[in-house]
């Protein structure tokens, strides 16, 4: 069991695309060498944002809505597991269902996987893997009731996706009005840096 | 004469670069580890705490080690992935030997017994400081003390220097000057509750990943960020105030905001009366450096350099970091200078929350720079020109002053004097200078001229591979020690496994080379790298970086001891001058004038781009290691030139496209990216790759005269738009080595660019 008072926030405005949580993703000894996590560059042209995405562990999760041999299971403290594996048919249901684009289906493997919060890490009072290592704590995982006081952004974890309402046990954490955002080096010089 | 005895192509067959893709035994293999080994990364400064899983004498994987202090389990990518390092296909397990037919593995003793011959011959028929040692930061305390004294007493040189010189000693110069000590003022717990944070020439993200969370940890609590750099970093995206100045134009900013605070008055000035000298020299030195003085010199508005001032003079409490940026420049020293007088203008220094540091690159490159691996400096960071610090060295090593040599050479006037013939042998352990110090043609032709040649290294790296004789050394977790972080807290570094075939520690290597230069009565009791740091703590004590009082004990017990700590009993400095007392001989903080000059080169019609190098958070300096761990390499396989759209657009390059760029010294050729990040008038390439696309072809020999750092920041380059098939055969097999990192297949199905 993952104590039900630690939540799971992830900041992209903290990023800083180094991929430390990927590397130490692929070290699980559940998924040897794959990584659960996908690390996106937005648009490098116009700025260094990155963007983590780690398993959203809905409420009701789509990908086991969809799952045509109920092979998803979500565990009582919220954690939404990989496909187990005798039931599987690797049919990729999920993987195209998913409004946060998390399950993958390898091949060869013919079973989903997907983050499952480090349930041997988690269940056992340790920190997920990549929320340990990130060195921004752009991946931040605490108990639930620091968060207001922790950080000055709020937590988001209710999304409407097309006409569907979703609500997470992992949270968004809100960019911060607060902060500039600096795109381009031109507009911050006297003359454009011409 | 040492030219690479093969082949370039049949070199890397034998010796790669190739990658190690997986833990022992491939992914699925997943053993239950023997033992888990606390240790620290080697990859940079901030020495992350971390655990090492051991099975079978083989390092198969890491856990994060959750209760060291700094990092709290943090780890960067290099960190995470370190442990590929060793199992590696391209280790150096045998001594190698240069003949007609290419490098052969030959057994220990006659390696050995050929590199004490050939020193003697070198040194009979030229003089002792015909042949120098050229070192480096990645060892630890006790090897970097070692070297120090392997060189003076061992081969009674007086040239002996390391890479620091490339990384650090504008820093330490600059903070001798004002403080007379070389340690960051606080550990890093003063960031967090610090109201203004002033970066500059530090692209914090990258270089030092862990301190984006000690920022961040502060802006938490409210804490405004500035960031001061030709690039807008990761960590600056959101950055309070982001001021993208002129390449080589820091201390035009800093006198600027000098200026400023002293107009308005935002001048503690009891501190500065009570606690500092020469701040009249220094007003005098800024009283013209008005916003608009330094609007033009930095191309910054004015309105932001206002901003700046004001954010942090009317600051109750700040820290203040650079690094790189600022420091290799051909006016390093000035540039710490001026951001020192920003500190002690303000007197935010030696209390809470108040702090001042350059942040550490390479990874022990501070305890490596404080007992006597530098040219002009004897252990406890004293001065070997120091009649009383000669003294006492004598007397701790038990030799005369006339055996002990006096300063020497730095590493690019070593380098300098290779290549004028005037040193004939060289020694290098732990330092890649053909990838790493500038001009690369300059030290190609300068290792060729070379009479003999001696490497220590773990791989063949690029400058090992003009070897005479390469003797396989010992890898970071294959040996016991300490080294200093970059917050001044010296911790213990742990072996994990035995080293492999004949490959050993180097400090076993430098004392078998001692004694069989008959001068083992200096190194024969060094039985232990404890045996050596003993001699170290001695040696130290009572000089400003005193060791005395830590053993490994005492660091075990504590998680790290922060230097001074010049008794058993002391508990050890994290803050320094809390009591407003410096170690300079007033005891008063310096302020040092620093006038503006412009960088050695600067840009005109015919070179009209400013270049600027540095680092990517997947690389470790000249990446002889990095540059073998595939999921590093898939991350950033290759260099790259970032160019603003704005100039981009003027020579007709889109993104991916091939560009030369070409400096006084070389060109290369590279791959475009088009960043909005950067200034229109800068590009920047990372400098981790050897040959073809190496950096420092393209960087200029130029030394600020006090520290010799390269200007590796501030070059004058032209870009033109050229063809595909102009890129390099090297970044073809970049590209395919990513793409086997990423897909375990060898063979890549077609060309990307
Ligand atoms: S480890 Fe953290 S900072 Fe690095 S890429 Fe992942 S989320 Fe971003
Ligand atoms: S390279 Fe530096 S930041 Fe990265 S894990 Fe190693 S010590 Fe930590």
């Amino acid at each position: 069991m993952v104590g039900d008072d630690f939540g799971f926030y992830i900041d992209p405005q903290r990023c800083i695309g180094c991929r430390a949580c990927v590397g130490a993703c692929a070290e699980c000894g559940t998924h040897k060498g794959r990584p659960m996590i996908h690390l996106d560059e937005i648009d490098r042209l116009v700025s260094t944002q990155t963007t983590p995405t780690v398993c959203m562990h809905c409420e009701d999760p789509i990908c086991a809505q969809v799952c045509p041999s109920d092979a998803i299971k979500r565990s009582e403290d919220g954690v939404v597991h990989s496909s187990q594996k005798p039931r599987c048919i690797g049919c990729q249901n999920c993987e195209l269902s998913c409004p946060f684009g998390v399950p993958i289906v390898f091949s060869g493997l013919e079973q989903m996987m997907k983050c499952d919060l480090c349930y041997d890490r988690t269940s056992e009072g340790h920190k997920p893997m990549c929320a340990t290592v990130c060195p921004s704590q752009a991946l931040l995982f605490v108990p639930k009731h620091q968060i207001s006081a922790m950080r000055q952004n709020q937590p988001l974890n209710e999304f409407t996706i097309g006409t569907l309402k979703v609500r997470t046990r992992t949270a968004l954490m809100v960019p911060d009005p607060g902060l500039p955002l600096h795109l381009d080096a031109a507009l911050l010089m006297v003359g454009g840096g011409f | 004469m040492a030219m690479p005895p093969n082949r370039l192509d049949e070199l890397s067959r034998a010796f790669g670069p190739h990658l190690n893709l997986a833990p022992p035994g491939g992914w699925e293999a997943n053993p239950e580890p023997d033992k888990l080994v606390k240790t620290h990364c080697c990859f940079c400064g901030q020495q992350c705490g971390i655990q090492l899983k051991v099975k079978d004498n083989q390092v198969i994987g890491f856990e994060p080690w959750e209760d060291f202090p700094f990092n709290q389990g943090k780890l960067c990518p290099k960190g995470v992935k370190r442990y590929l390092q060793g199992n590696h296909p391209d280790r150096l397990k045998h001594a190698l030997m240069r003949t007609e037919q290419g490098f052969a593995e030959v057994e220990p003793e006659p390696a050995l017994d050929r590199v004490v011959d050939e020193i003697q011959s070198i040194q009979g028929r030229y003089g002792k400081d015909a042949f120098a040692v050229l070192s480096g930061v990645s060892l630890t305390n006790e090897k970097s003390y070692l070297a120090g004294k392997f060189a003076r007493l061992g081969l009674q040189t007086k040239n002996l220097d390391y890479n620091g010189r490339l990384c650090m000693v504008s820093a330490g110069a600059g903070n001798k000057k004002a403080f007379g000590i070389d340690r960051a003022a606080n550990s890093w717990a003063d960031i967090e509750g610090a109201e203004v944070i002033w970066v500059t020439g530090a692209n914090v993200a990258e270089c030092a990943p862990i301190t984006t969370d000690y920022i961040w940890r502060a802006r938490d609590r409210g804490a405004k960020l500035i960031v001061c750099d030709p690039r807008i970093t990761p960590l600056a995206r959101t950055a309070d105030l982001m001021l993208p100045l002129k390449p080589g134009s820091d201390c035009a900013l800093t006198n600027g905001i000098l200026h400023l605070l002293h107009k308005w008055d935002l001048i503690d000035w009891e501190f500065v009366n009570q606690h500092t000298s020469g701040f009249e020299e220094t007003l005098e030195a800024v009283k013209d450096c008005t916003p608009e003085w330094t609007s033009n010199l930095t191309g910054l508005p004015i309105a932001a350099i206002e901003q700046a001032a004001r954010m942090w003079g009317e600051a109750k409490t700040s820290f203040l970091l650079h690094a790189r940026g600022i420091e290799h420049q051909s006016k390093g020293v000035e540039n710490v200078s001026s951001c020192i007088n920003m500190v002690l203008a303000t007197g935010r220094i030696g209390k809470p929350n108040c702090g001042y540091a350059t942040i550490t690159g390479q990874g022990n490159g501070q305890g490596g720079r404080e007992h006597g691996h530098k040219c002009d400096q004897l252990p406890g960071n004293r001065d070997i020109e120091n009649p009383e610090h000669r003294k006492y060295i004598c007397e701790v090593w038990g030799c005369t002053d006339e055996e002990l040599p006096r300063k020497g050479l730095t590493a690019q006037e070593i380098m300098n004097a290779i290549h004028a013939g005037e040193i004939k042998g060289l020694l290098c352990l732990c330092f890649n200078p053909l990838v790493s110090l500038p001009d690369t043609e300059f030290t190609r032709e300068a290792l060729s001229k070379l009479e003999f040649f001696v490497v220590l290294d773990f791989f063949l790296s690029e400058t090992a591979q003009h070897a005479d004789v390469v003797l396989p050394a010992a890898l970071h977790e294959e040996d016991d020690g300490t080294s200093t972080s970059t917050e001044g807290r010296v911790i213990r570094i742990r072996k994990a496994v035995d080293p492999p075939g004949d490959a050993r520690p180097d400090w076993e290597i430098l004392v078998d080379i001692a004694s069989r230069l008959g001068r083992g009565k200096y190194f024969d009791h060094f039985t232990s790298p404890e045996a050596i740091f003993n001699e170290l703590r001695v040696a130290s004590k009572g000089g400003t970086a005193d060791y005395f009082g830590i053993t490994y004990a005492k660091i075990e017990q504590n998680m790290g001891v922060f230097w001074p700590c010049p008794d058993l009993d002391h508990p050890g400095t994290p803050r320094l001058f809390e009591d407003k007392v410096f170690f300079t001989p007033d005891k008063k903080a310096h302020f040092v004038p620093t006038v503006w000059r412009p960088p050695m080169e600067v840009v005109d019609a015919e070179y009209p781009v400013w270049l600027t190098t540095g680092r990517t958070v997947f690389h470790y300096l000249s990446g002889t290691q990095t540059r073998r761990i595939g999921f590093l390499v898939e991350q950033c396989p290759h260099p790259y030139l970032e160019i603003h759209p704005r100039l981009a657009e003027l020579h007709g390059i889109a993104e991916g496209d091939a560009v030369e760029i070409t400096s006084r010294r070389g060109a290369l050729v590279l791959p475009a990216k088009v960043v909005r990040t950067i200034r229109p008038d800068t590009v920047f390439i990372p400098y981790h790759w050897p040959g073809a696309l190496s950096a420092n072809r393209l960087t200029a020999r130029h030394l600020d005269p006090v520290s010799k750092i390269p200007e590796y920041k501030v070059s004058a380059v032209r870009i033109q738009k050229t063809t595909p098939d102009r890129f390099s055969p090297e970044l073809a097999e970049l590209q395919r080595m990513a793409f086997e990192a990423r897909t375990n297949q060898p063979v890549l199905p077609e060309q990307v660019y």
